[in-house]
């Protein structure tokens, strides 16, 4: 049965010398992905790259990892494409009927809680890293992070995925609280380009969201059109 | 955030580490942070130097195992100024870069160390090699390493560039030590940088507070 992940990319383990644990458990299963959301003043940005792997053949490469989950409320999806797809639907599902019988559009906090009930209580059988973004009257836009485990936690700027690691100093360094929504696009693009040309299991094209009180824009920037940071 | 990143299973104690080295206009610049580890469950040093000075104008900075490292630099220190003084004239960076590719590849079963060599000499001025785990040799403008790298790669791709001026230099060396530094948990301490050029070589120490900080969450 072939197991479509995000991508399965285990380092060789040429050097392991801890032989009391088995090889399985030592292995360290990357999500070839790399995914993002910003918070800034009035909304929030998300993006995402377009790969999923089967192994080392890319069996999608233009995928759209940005996941409608309300209206105003998105997921980006990183880890094994079955398990993420299937729990976004579930929660699409609780989702779409507490907002029913609210009368009411959900918070986004609400959507993050139903996806950290569902990824906490299977996370023995789950693989899958989650950022919930959106925007509600309450609050504005807002960015939780819900990565495997099932923990939950509310930040200006996450990113995820096995891309993710090789923009932690670039975020860092760049990310500066009271960007508007032209800056963080721009932070988002460059951060993305980044990562899918440092991680294998990350390329293909960029996809960006921009979530407000107005409504959703989405862009596609294609793979000649993302920034370059190739050096002699 | 999900993906725990233990790229070295080293017995006994390892520089879980931050290192790097930067050609700018006119010299080059090596760093590293001041952090040895063992497991990533105990620092055994908050002030070990990394950047070891096998020649004059020449230092090697190191990662992994702290005690192949240190029987390779020792070595490799030997032979090169062995060669040195058989050729009469201080020796190229190349050509260091090269004894410690030969110590790491004739012995790459036993080895679990990396180096980053960099220095100025007469011939090509400043230069960057690394030598990598299985005995490797590249030369790079720039180049980054241990397990605190991954990190910076976004970072240091995004704002190097090539013929900076000193000052523009060890900005970016110090402001991608203390983002490594502030990601990964077996990095960490002070800041060692040293500035080589064909005057001499200055040894900066940046302690952990006077690192710059960066928006934290």
């Amino acid at each position: 049965m072939a197991a479509v992940y995000m991508s399965a990319n285990r380092p060789e383990n040429a050097f392991s010398t801890v032989d009391l644990v088995p090889e399985w458990a030592q292995e360290e299963v990357s999500t070839g992905t790399t995914i993002m959301a910003v918070e800034f003043d009035g909304g929030v940005v998300i993006g995402a790259d377009s790969r999923t792997t089967t192994g080392a053949y890319i069996a999608n490469r233009v995928t759209d990892k940005l996941t409608p989950i309300h209206d105003r409320i998105f997921c980006c999806r990183s880890g094994s494409a079955a398990d993420t797809q299937a729990v976004a639907d579930i929660v699409t599902y609780q989702l779409g009927f507490h907002s029913i019988e609210l009368d009411e559009p959900p918070l986004v906090q609400t959507a993050a809680n139903l996806f950290k009930q569902t990824c906490y209580r299977y996370r023995e059988e789950l693989m899958a890293g989650i950022i919930v973004a959106g925007w509600d009257k309450r609050r504005g836009g807002q960015v939780y992070t819900v990565p495997m485990g099932g923990m939950i936690v509310r930040q200006p700027v996450s990113v995820g995925g096995s891309g993710s690691s090789y923009i932690y100093g670039f975020m860092d360094s760049n990310y500066k609280p009271g960007m508007t929504k032209e800056e963080c696009l721009h932070f988002c693009t460059q951060a993305l380009a980044l990562a899918m040309e440092r991680d294998g299991s990350s390329g293909g094209v960029a996809r960006l969201a921009a979530i407000t009180e107005e409504g959703l824009e989405r862009r596609v920037v294609l793979g000649n059109q993302l920034p370059k940071f190739s050096n002699a | 955030m999900e993906k725990r990143f233990m790229d070295s299973q080293i017995k006994g104690v390892s520089t879980g580490t931050t290192i790097l080295a930067v050609t700018f206009n006119g010299g080059v610049i090596i760093g590293s942070d001041s952090r040895a580890s063992i497991g990533g469950y105990y620092v055994s040093s908050k002030t070990i130097n990394k950047l070891i000075q096998v020649h004059d104008r020449i230092f090697c900075c190191i990662a992994g195992s702290l005690a192949d490292a240190q029987a390779v630099t020792k070595a490799a220190k030997f032979q090169i100024s062995f060669h040195s003084i058989q050729m009469e004239s201080p020796p190229l960076v190349k050509a260091a870069a090269s004894v410690l590719k030969e110590l790491c590849y004739n012995n790459k079963e036993e080895l679990q160390a990396g180096f980053i060599t960099a220095g100025w000499d007469r011939k090509k001025g400043p230069q960057v090699y690394t030598v990598a785990l299985g005995g490797m040799l590249l030369s790079q403008p720039f180049t980054i390493g241990g397990s605190g790298s991954t990190y910076i790669y976004g970072y240091a791709d995004a704002k190097y560039k090539p013929d900076m001026s000193k000052e523009e230099c060890l900005q970016f060396a110090t402001n991608a030590l203390a983002l490594a530094m502030g990601r990964d948990n077996v990095s960490g301490g002070v800041a060692h940088l040293v500035v080589i050029t064909e005057e001499g070589v200055e040894h900066i120490v940046i302690p952990g507070d006077k690192l710059p900080k960066f928006h934290d969450e």
